[in-house]
This record gives C-alpha cells, structure tokens and sequence, in this order.
C-alpha cells in the first residue's frame, strides 16, 4: 500500500499503517500518526521511547519487544502503557516509521 | 597444535555441536563441554508428563554419556568469559583457554520477573511444565482438578518451543474429556501475541481447532501480575483473566554468563549473532548455536539441529582462516500435538512461513503438513528414540535437509508480498 504525505512524497505502508521504508520516515510525520492513533501531543518521554524505538531498529535489524523497551529505553513498562494505551511496542513502532514488531516464532 | 573449541553448555545444542566436531576432527581438536550438572533432560516430553503419559525418570540421562570418546567434559559454573583473553573462567578461579568458543547455554526461566508469579499460590494453583519439577508437581495437582477455570498464559515471547503452550491446552482439552468432566473445566489460552500464532496461514489452522475443542483464546495481554491468592492475571493495561489453576509460560532470558561481557548479548541475555552464520557480532571466534543466540528463528531442538552443520562448517572455515558460509536457513520443524492420538507437523524458515504439503518427500509424505494426522503423532512419538540416537549424536535425519526444501509445500496459499 502506498500514500502519499502533504507533502508529496509517496511513503510504503503495510495494511496496519506501518512503515515499510523506515527511511522515508522524518521527525514530522510523527505528530500525525500519534493524533490518527489516538495519542494527543508527543511529550520528551513519547520522544524517548521513539528515538530508541528507531536506533535500535535501524542498529539490530528488528523491532524491540515491550519487555526490551521496559529494560533499556529507560522509560519502565508502567509508563510504556500510559503513553502508548493498548500497545507500547506496536504503536511506538508506527509512530517511530519502523516495519510492525514481529513476536519471533 | 591442535585448536581448542571450548563449548558451555552440554544441553541439545552443545551436545550436537560437540559431537559433530568431534566426528570431523578426530583427535586433531581438543573438543571441551562445560556444564554446571550432568542431567540431560528430554524436554519434548514434558509436554506429556502433566497428564500421566510419560515417567519423569525416563527423561533424564546424563549429560556425558550423550558425548563421544575423546570429548572432555567439565563439571562447573562458568563466571566470566574473557573475549580478550580468550578464556573461560569458572567458579572456583580456574581458567579454560579456547580457540573458539561455542556458547549453547540455552534460555533460562524467570519467573521471578513477573511480579507474583513465584508469591503465594506457586506450586499450588500457579505452575509451568517448562521444568520437570514443574510438570511433575502439576500432575499432581492436575489430578486433584475437578472443575473450574484452567488459564494457560505466555507472559512474553521469546519463549522456548513456542507451539508447546498450545498443545498443552489440546492436550488438557482431551484429558478432561477421557475423565468425562470437560463440562466443567473452562480453558482459556492467554497470550501476548495477537493470534495463537504469528505466521498467518498456521494461525489459521490452529484458530479453527482452537474454537472446535472450544478452548478461548485471548490476545495481546501482556502480563503484568499474577494474584496466585485472588486466582487473577493482571495485564500492563489493567485487563483481568480468572482463574483456579494456573499454567504459566514465563518469561526467558539467556545465561547469566552472557551479561558478563559488554556487547555480546542483547538486552534479554541471548548473544547477538549473524542469523546465517551463527557467528557473534562481537567476536570472530565466538560462535552461539540453538536457544542461546538471539537469530530470529524459534527457540527448538529442530533448529539447533538444522543450525549444526552451518555451525561446524564455519568452525572448520575459521579455523582455517576462510571465509563464513551464511547457510542457515532459519529451518524449523515440529509437531503439534492436538489429543486424541493425533499431530500437526509444521515445517519453515526465515522466508516461508508453515503451509500444508508433504514431508518429508514431496507427493509422497508420509507425514502430512498443517493437518492432523495419526502418523503425525506417531512421528512425535517416534521423536524421542531420535533424539538420543540419531539427532544429539549429531547425525543427518534420514531424508530431511538440513536447508528447508519449497517441493511438495502448498506456497499458493502465501499472499504475494
């Protein structure tokens, strides 16, 4: 599936709305997919959790799971879920631009 | 002088490892297995043991006895790994050098990390079968279950055999039917993931069968409590699941030795490693085979089986200064046993997901993929007498390709991607 941005350029996303290119993410789609998905304005925690969310995907290859998130992002997993209701990992994943987090079976 | 390969960890994929370079190199390689016990256990078949269907005792043998002549096996606990150094050191203060080093310490249980799992109610109405303490302690307690909620929980993925929590449910289903007393039990399936599966044609499969044996399934709930004393799961988003008698899949890590050196583990524990290779991303002769590396393959006995031959290969290829073979596939294979007699077989990589088809001959079989079949369970069956015999002594399975073969798959139910 592919969108195109106010902007003009034309973005991959997956059925979900995640990234497919997590290159063709930048710093300003952000705000607009957190608001679609139900998440007002994108505080320094919010910021946190999607630089790590990106530095690792784009450094491991893979989308860290709630629990990584929990041990390393430095925001604990209380404060995932009051961030990010429902799913921290999935939704910090579509908003950070990144491919959907996998469970690796 | 002859290399040193030094392997921690004597479970399957140690004990594969080893004996494999032990096959190929003779008396040319000083071939060391470190472990800290010498109880080898047979952990397919604690699947079986809740319900009466295997002995505890016939699943453990030793350790060494599953090693050839000529491989040295250490008693000890490993502390720390030196990469620099190249040496392993044990509790107590001695030091093993090594050429390479193979680290098959496997995953870990950790139930202590979800906050009261091991508090009150643990070993009375809160149990894994993930041990064989655990699986034996919820027989007994299986017995005495005449009715009420059964919960199954995985906490959080990765998490060893990861079909093993599904056949339990199938299998708890049938138990209570033969004991005439399903009406009274209600099983519910409680996951992390968001279907019983990941891969979607299996998930569909195992959905329909799921529902049939009237089993609930509820997904996305990440556990953030357990009330053994209120019977309650509590997730991170404040859901709740009742239940009399729990079966819970903890959460995993890898070895404690791993977090000893700075970049050789992910955050979990388990050792960052080129998903085709097997070779750590921190140290050129380090190497991790089966559940203790962190490739995003299933944590299961088929898998360091099919990584085996790439792992000594590339031992062989390091030690002669060669370059790396990136030939594992991500191959994995296993039955799902669904009662009454009867099995799944699923078959897959890291690029094809589990489809119907035969196996292991394609228009042949015997065995059926994604369908469940008596010969299927009987396969299962069979799995234990290969696994002593033929998989730890690090033999080829007769007619099953260490790569995964696309012949005789149904890939037309794949969507296009």
């Amino acid at each position: 599936m592919t969108t195109t941005t106010p902007l003009g350029s034309p973005i991959e996303l997956d059925p979900e709305g995640f990234f497919l290119r997590p290159e063709q993410w930048d710093e300003t789609m952000a705000e607009p997919i957190a608001r679609e998905n139900g998440i007002g304005a994108l505080t320094e925690r919010h910021w946190q959790v999607i630089n790590f969310m990106r530095h690792s995907y784009l450094t491991t290859g893979s989308a860290p799971s709630i629990r990584t998130l929990g041990k390393a992002s430095g925001v604990p997993v209380k404060e995932l879920y009051q961030l990010f209701p429902k799913g921290p990992a999935k939704l910090a994943a579509k908003i950070a631009g990144i491919p959907k987090p996998r469970g690796c079976i | 002088m002859n290399p040193r390969i030094v392997i921690i960890g004597g479970g399957t994929a140690g004990t594969i490892t080893a004996n494999r370079l032990s096959r190929v190199y003779g008396d040319d390689a000083a071939i060391t297995v470190i472990d800290r016990d010498d109880r080898h256990v047979y952990q397919p078949g604690l699947l079986f043991l809740p319900f009466g269907l295997v002995d505890p005792n016939r699943l453990v043998r030793s350790r060494q006895a599953q090693l050839r002549a000529g491989i040295n096996f250490r008693l000890g606990e490993v502390q720390r790994i030196d990469t620099e150094a190249e040496r392993v050191m044990l509790a107590g203060g001695e030091e093993i050098p090594y050429d390479v080093l193979v680290i098959a310490t496997g995953a870990t249980l950790l139930p202590g990390e979800t906050q009261g799992l091991t508090g009150p109610g643990w070993q009375e109405r809160v149990f894994t079968f993930y041990t064989l303490e655990g699986a034996t302690a919820l027989r007994d307690a299986l017995r005495g279950f005449d009715g009420g909620r059964l919960v199954i929980n995985t906490v959080d993925m990765p998490i060893k055999c990861p079909v093993a929590p599904l056949e339990f449910s199938f299998l708890a289903d049938w138990h209570f039917r033969e004991r005439g007393i399903r009406d009274r039990v209600q099983i519910e399936y409680v996951t992390s993931l968001d279907g019983a599966f990941t891969k979607a044609v299996c998930n569909r499969e195992l959905s329909g069968l799921l529902a049939g044996k009237d089993i609930t399934v509820t997904t996305e709930f990440n556990t953030g409590e357990v009330d053994g004393t209120g019977g309650r799961l509590v997730s991170w988003d404040d859901r709740e699941v009742n239940f009399d008698l729990l079966v819970t899949i903890p959460l995993h890590g890898g070895g404690e030795v791993i977090g000893s050196v700075p970049g050789l583990g992910d955050e979990i524990g388990f050792v960052r490693a080129d998903r085709s290779t097997l070779q750590s991303s921190l140290s050129p002769n380090v190497f991790a085979i089966g559940d203790a590396a962190d490739v995003p393959a299933s944590k299961a006995g088929s898998v360091a089986h099919f990584e085996g031959e790439t792992l000594v290969s590339n031992i062989q290829r390091f030690l002669r200064g060669e370059e790396l073979e990136g030939s594992f596939d991500g191959h994995t294979n296993c039955f799902i046993e669904t009662g009454f007699g009867r099995a799944l077989l699923i078959d897959f990589n890291y690029e094809t997901e589990p489809v119907p088809g035969l196996f292991p001959e394609p228009h042949i079989g015997p065995l059926r993929l994604l369908r469940e079949s008596r010969l299927n369970h009987l396969g299962k069956l069979a799995f234990e007498w290969i696994y002593w015999n033929l998989l730890l002594p690090g033999r080829p399975l007769p007619g099953i390709s260490d790569q995964m073969q696309l012949a005789g798959k149904q890939l037309n139910l794949l969507s296009t991607k």
